[in-house]
């Protein structure tokens, strides 16, 4: 009986960490009398929003609206494709070998070096919001997507988490590939590379939940609307227009949850591989 | 487990004699092979924020209009600053209220999860998932939600008790709790897991042996145990729960409820009005208390080790 009862409020605390997927899923596929309808107490003094958990009349004409009549919409999740897969590229470019480097290298001031790079990937957004801004402006990168992409491509977790896992490859495959006369960026590229792929998906997955995400940088850096990604969009889509906002919001969560979906492991163990030392 | 370790320790020490025998070591010792590897990282790294981090370090002491030696001015400016002192207030009250509350609740949740059930990686799947949603695909939710015709009014209509308009109420602060819980419960709970999986099963079984009932155990075994873990979750809980800035600015904008003005709202008003003065000073101060918490976050890993 305790155990049901525990249960039961496991199962609740589950559903309210899910439902607003259901309330966006539904939201979508409600045609505009009823979303407007369910949503028309916001905007009259009287009764309450009522949102039921399946649509009564599931349709697609929102999809449709916002896919056909939108084209700011697409302008806008390219912008967020750009920015995400320009960060994680350059994450990856510079990232992975640092990670490497720190794993295995034994050159001086390897420690205090590494403690540099923890500390910067503590620091919070708006402490180096400043700095930021000032290197833009010098390098003339303000209002370009390239600014934010060099900005976020040497952010420094990545490294660690790869790190993280570049140190379990047993020194002895090393060891035993330079036997075989392999050079450093050969041992590198198949021995360090293959072993690590974990570790670097692991900061990939992390990475992109974060990037599809990015909401304070493009908001500081970019004027220009046009070079907005979605996720600076979604929140200025006024009540009236509820429907496409429904539909906009679904078609920015599907990338996350397919990538989450089909890295679920990969992220357990990057979160794990920040806290605990193996 | 001992046994495992000290054949690692054996293997350890017969490479180590072998690689000194033949001059072999995956990179020596004091060789800069490695560092070449972190090179392009590190430039970037020193180009993109040490070199304007000591930038902003040396305006802090300048003066903003003047751009002369002003010394401790900026910081006196800031502490005297009754915006900075609502924010900063708000920030550590925030701090204090949501670390210990997701603390404690998704430690209960990990340690049911723990106790092998059918659906275990369901319900962690659940719980993970906020951590995909993109933050502006909620925004239209916790309007419907905390309207002042919202849905949560709704409930407490049912209940016959009165609704309000709850973002521009001291409630606000609440509800930005309850994001931060919300969207970081997973996280916290795959940590806690992993903590718990690192305590040795037969640590409890020589406890049951020797008659330990479930609570000694929990308090005696699991608990102490634990720690070394809750260092760390608590430091990472902190630096997570830095973005609820999204969330907040998201939902309530530029000048929310001043429950929730938050040190993160200041920084941004401040850098629209491009006061470069009190920013830096403030950059520099929360550089200093960030550092700090890092130095207890590596003591911890240090713990950890030991």
């Amino acid at each position: 009986m305790k155990r049901k009862i525990i249960l039961f409020l496991l199962a609740f605390l589950a559903f309210v960490a899910v439902y607003p997927i259901c309330f966006l899923f539904t939201g979508a596929l409600m045609g505009k009398g009823e979303w407007s309808q369910s949503l028309a107490a916001m905007s009259g003094d009287s009764g309450y929003v009522q949102f039921p958990l399946l649509p009564l009349f599931p349709t697609l004409k929102s999809y449709v609206e916002l896919l056909l009549d939108s084209p700011e919409f697409f302008v806008m999740f390219w912008n967020s494709v750009k920015l995400a897969g320009g960060i994680l590229f350059g994450q990856f470019l510079f990232g992975v070998p640092a990670a490497w480097g720190f794993a295995k290298g034994h050159f001086p001031f390897r420690k205090g070096l590494f403690t540099v790079y923890i500390l910067l990937m503590m620091m919070p957004f708006q402490v180096l919001m400043l700095s930021d801004y000032l290197i833009l402006d010098q390098f003339h990168l303000l209002d370009t997507h390239l600014g934010i992409i060099l900005l976020s491509a040497f952010s420094t977790f990545p490294v660690f988490i790869m790190y993280r896992f570049f140190d379990g490859v047993p020194d002895a495959l090393i060891d035993a590939a330079k036997l075989d006369g392999a050079s450093s960026l050969q041992v590198f590229l198949y021995v360090g590379i293959p072993l690590g792929s974990p570790g670097i998906i692991s900061a990939m997955v992390l990475g992109f939940l974060e990037y599809w995400n990015m909401i304070e940088q493009p908001m500081t850096f970019l004027k220009s609307k046009e070079l907005w990604p979605l996720s600076l969009y979604l929140p200025n889509i006024s009540l009236e227009e509820a429907g496409a906002a429904f539909a906009a919001s679904v078609m920015a969560l599907i990338p996350a949850i397919f990538v989450f979906m089909a890295g679920q492991d990969y992220l357990e163990k990057g979160i794990v591989a920040a806290a605990i030392k193996e | 487990m001992k046994k495992r370790r000290n054949i690692r320790l054996l293997l350890h020490a017969k490479l180590q004699s072998f690689s000194k025998l033949k001059n072999f070591r995956g990179y020596k010792k004091g060789e800069w092979t490695g560092f070449y590897f972190v090179l392009p990282s590190f430039l970037g790294v020193i180009i993109f924020m040490l070199l304007p981090f000591c930038d902003v370090l040396r305006r802090s002491f300048l003066g903003a209009v003047s751009g002369t030696w002003v010394g401790l001015e900026n910081y006196r400016t800031i502490f005297d600053n009754t915006a900075f002192r609502l924010a900063a207030g708000n920030t550590l009250r925030f701090e204090m209220v949501c670390i210990p509350l997701l603390l404690l609740i998704s430690l209960l949740v990990a340690l049911v999860l723990d106790d092998k059930l059918k659906c275990t990686q369901l319900l962690k799947s659940c719980f993970l998932v906020p951590m995909a949603i993109p933050v502006a695909s909620i925004v239209l939710l916790w309007r419907a939600l905390f309207h002042e015709r919202g849905m949560f009014s709704g409930f407490l209509h049912f209940l016959n008790l009165p609704g309000e308009d709850w973002m521009n109420t001291p409630w606000a602060f609440w509800i930005l709790v309850f994001s931060y819980v919300w969207k970081n419960l997973g996280y916290d709970v795959v940590l806690w897991m992993a903590g718990l999986a690192g305590i040795p099963a037969n640590l409890y079984e020589a406890a049951q042996v020797d008659g330990a009932g479930k609570w000694q155990c929990f308090w005696h075994i699991t608990l102490p145990n634990l720690l070394p873990s809750l260092f760390t979750i608590t430091v990472l809980s902190i630096l997570n729960s830095f973005k609820v800035f999204r969330e907040a600015y998201l939902v309530a904008g530029n000048y929310p409820h001043e429950s929730m003005y938050l040190l993160q709202h200041l920084f941004n008003n401040w850098y629209r009005d491009l006061s470069m003065d009190k920013m830096s000073a403030a950059a520099v101060i929360n550089a200093g208390v960030i550092f700090l918490l890092v130095l207890l976050l590596k003591r911890a890993w240090d713990f950890g080790e030991r």
